[in-house]
């Protein structure tokens, strides 16, 4: 699926809740299944900065497709880490690199991704998008 | 303890329009307060007063509506004085609040009296704006930085801290109420010991003016510092207070108009206290509300203030404590309106992310005062601060909050 349908598809999904209560329980129960990362990435080097609770992010590039892996001490932004990772992992840098968040407003979650939110997943978005570039400049050269 | 009857605190609840909305199409139970209060309607009327029909610049005018103005602004700095009980009007420098009266500090006795190799004192428990200044003012003047330690329960050790000033410290600064434990700090017993070996005390009283009867010749410390959007006023307004003959011997800080005296190309000499403190523009405005807000609390009485927040903490720690697994973090002997925890399992940006959901603000995250939540080994905590206006039936939706959460997490 395009980086796009996948979108789609976790609008559909999110408009099916009654009320906040059953979002958040569905968020909660991604944060639980996040593709976790390796211990050993779980280091300085991989924490993502500006964030309340600590989130940590992996990429790696198997065939032109980057995939995602992430942990955080905080479960509600393990999930929405979680959907960021299910709409960006398994697609090319440049998809990447093109793609919109605005999924994210659609399911009503966009204080999650203000700026003035210090959890830090506009950083995180910010780093995906930075991996993505890494790889395309790799990939170039 | 008295408190407010529920008719006092239904009319309180009417004078601040910020408390009646929804969030979410919830109530809003405000219970960040530490972090700022809402503004009373007599201090967002003040304000829009000055704007519609006083603005004018001050102190130097002669025309009608500079004199006024400067009347107005005048008046509110006596006020202060009587509001914390200062013997003259001039020993109080208004500042933009807490954060800029400690940086005034620590630049005007950089040199002055803290110079190379020697040391301040603070304690654990300081906020970043109480500790951040003196830790770099040490560190350009190769000066040491002294700790006064926490114990578990989040008060400081009287001991550790008398062995300390033993090393004669220039300065003592110390918090009077720890914005992220509650811990209220026996300030006038530290005080007292400081100055038995001529030591000179900094209060940072962020969290105490709109919380507690502040006396600052009772206390005797020399300077004492707060912000007004702490204490029901405007935001980018507080004071410094510093005994006068501190201020009159330190160095101002900032140069410009208004502090000077005679000024040519070459020579300059300042104004006399406490102007020569107060460089530019002020934010008349702003001083003009913390008036409101200061004629809003004697109104009130700090004294029934103080007995109605404490009655909520009470509850809080009440109805909160049968939640499995929570932790409150500070449990000082005397404390504050101000309740810090963390639930086991969970991470405090998760329940506050949830609770916010239902309608309450309480803030979550290390409050400014990293150094704590490392002493505490936390990453952070759910903080509630009560102020006056809070009701016993928003910590029962808050405490119901912090359970519904803790059931949806885990
Ligand atoms: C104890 C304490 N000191 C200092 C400050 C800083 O105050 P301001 O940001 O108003 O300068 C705060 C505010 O959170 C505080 O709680």
């Amino acid at each position: 699926m395009t980086i796009q349908e996948i979108q789609e598809q976790i609008v559909s999904e999110f408009s099916m809740f009654e009320d906040w209560m059953d979002k958040y329980n569905y968020l909660i129960e991604m944060g639980k299944e996040v593709p976790r990362i390796d211990e050993r990435f779980k280091t300085n080097n991989h924490l993502i900065s500006g964030c309340q609770s600590r989130v940590w992010l992996h990429a790696e590039n198997r065939e032109g497709k980057i995939y995602f892996t992430a942990d955080s001490d905080a479960v509600i932004t393990k999930g929405i880490v979680n959907l960021l990772i299910r709409v960006f992992s398994g697609q090319s840098p440049e998809a990447i690199l093109e793609a919109n968040t605005d999924f994210i407003e659609q399911i009503g979650l966009k204080e999650h991704l203000s700026p003035t939110r210090s959890n830090g997943l506009v950083s995180m978005v910010k780093q995906m998008k930075l991996y993505a570039q890494v790889y395309k400049l790799k990939q170039d050269n | 303890m008295n408190g407010f009857t529920a008719s006092e605190l239904n009319e309180l609840r009417n004078q601040f329009p910020a408390l009646h909305q929804h969030v979410y199409g919830k109530p809003l139970v405000y219970l960040d307060n530490a972090a700022t209060t809402q503004k009373s309607q007599l201090v967002i009327d003040r304000i829009t007063k000055y704007y519609s029909y006083e603005n004018c610049n001050i102190h130097r005018g002669v025309h009608y509506l500079s004199q006024e103005a400067t009347a107005a602004f005048e008046d509110v700095r006596a006020k202060v004085a009587g509001f914390i009980h200062a013997a003259k009007t001039e020993e109080i420098i208004f500042t933009k609040g807490t954060t800029e009266s400690i940086n005034l500090l620590a630049g005007s006795l950089d040199g002055f009296l803290i110079g190379t190799g020697d040391s301040v004192l603070v304690t654990g428990m300081e906020h970043h704006s109480n500790l951040v200044p003196w830790q770099q003012l040490c560190k350009r003047n190769q000066a040491k930085l002294l700790v006064a330690e926490l114990d578990d329960r989040g008060d400081v050790s009287l001991a550790q801290y008398g062995k300390l000033l033993e090393q004669k410290p220039k300065l003592v600064a110390i918090t009077h109420i720890s914005n992220a434990l509650g811990t209220i700090n026996p300030v006038k017993e530290m005080i007292a010991m400081a100055h038995a070996i001529d030591i000179p005390v900094l209060i940072d009283g962020a969290q105490s003016v709109a919380h507690m009867r502040v006396d600052v010749q009772d206390l005797d410390c020399d300077f004492f510092v707060f912000s007004g959007h702490k204490m029901y006023g405007p935001m980018g307004v507080g004071a410094l207070y510093g005994k006068e003959k501190w201020l009159e011997q330190m160095p101002p800080w900032q140069f410009g108009g208004e502090m000077v005296d005679q000024v040519s190309l070459q020579e300059t000499t300042f104004n006399q206290l406490p102007f020569k403190f107060e460089a530019g523009t002020p934010n008349v405005a702003g001083v003009l509300g913390l008036g409101a807000a200061m004629d809003f609390l004697n109104q009130t009485g700090l004294e029934k203030i103080g007995q109605h927040e404490h009655q909520l903490l009470e509850l809080a720690i009440d109805k909160l404590q049968s939640i499995p697994g929570i932790r409150f973090i500070g449990s000082a002997n005397n404390r504050a309106g101000v309740i810090s925890f963390v639930v086991d399992g969970t991470h405090p940006a998760d329940i506050g992310t949830l609770v916010d959901k239902m309608g309450v603000a309480v803030r979550t995250g290390h409050h400014c005062a990293q150094p704590v939540m490392t002493r505490f080994d936390v990453p952070g905590t759910v903080r509630a601060s009560f102020a006056l206006y809070n009701t016993a039936e928003e910590v029962e939706v808050f405490a119901a909050a912090v359970q519904k959460a803790v059931n949806m997490l885990r």
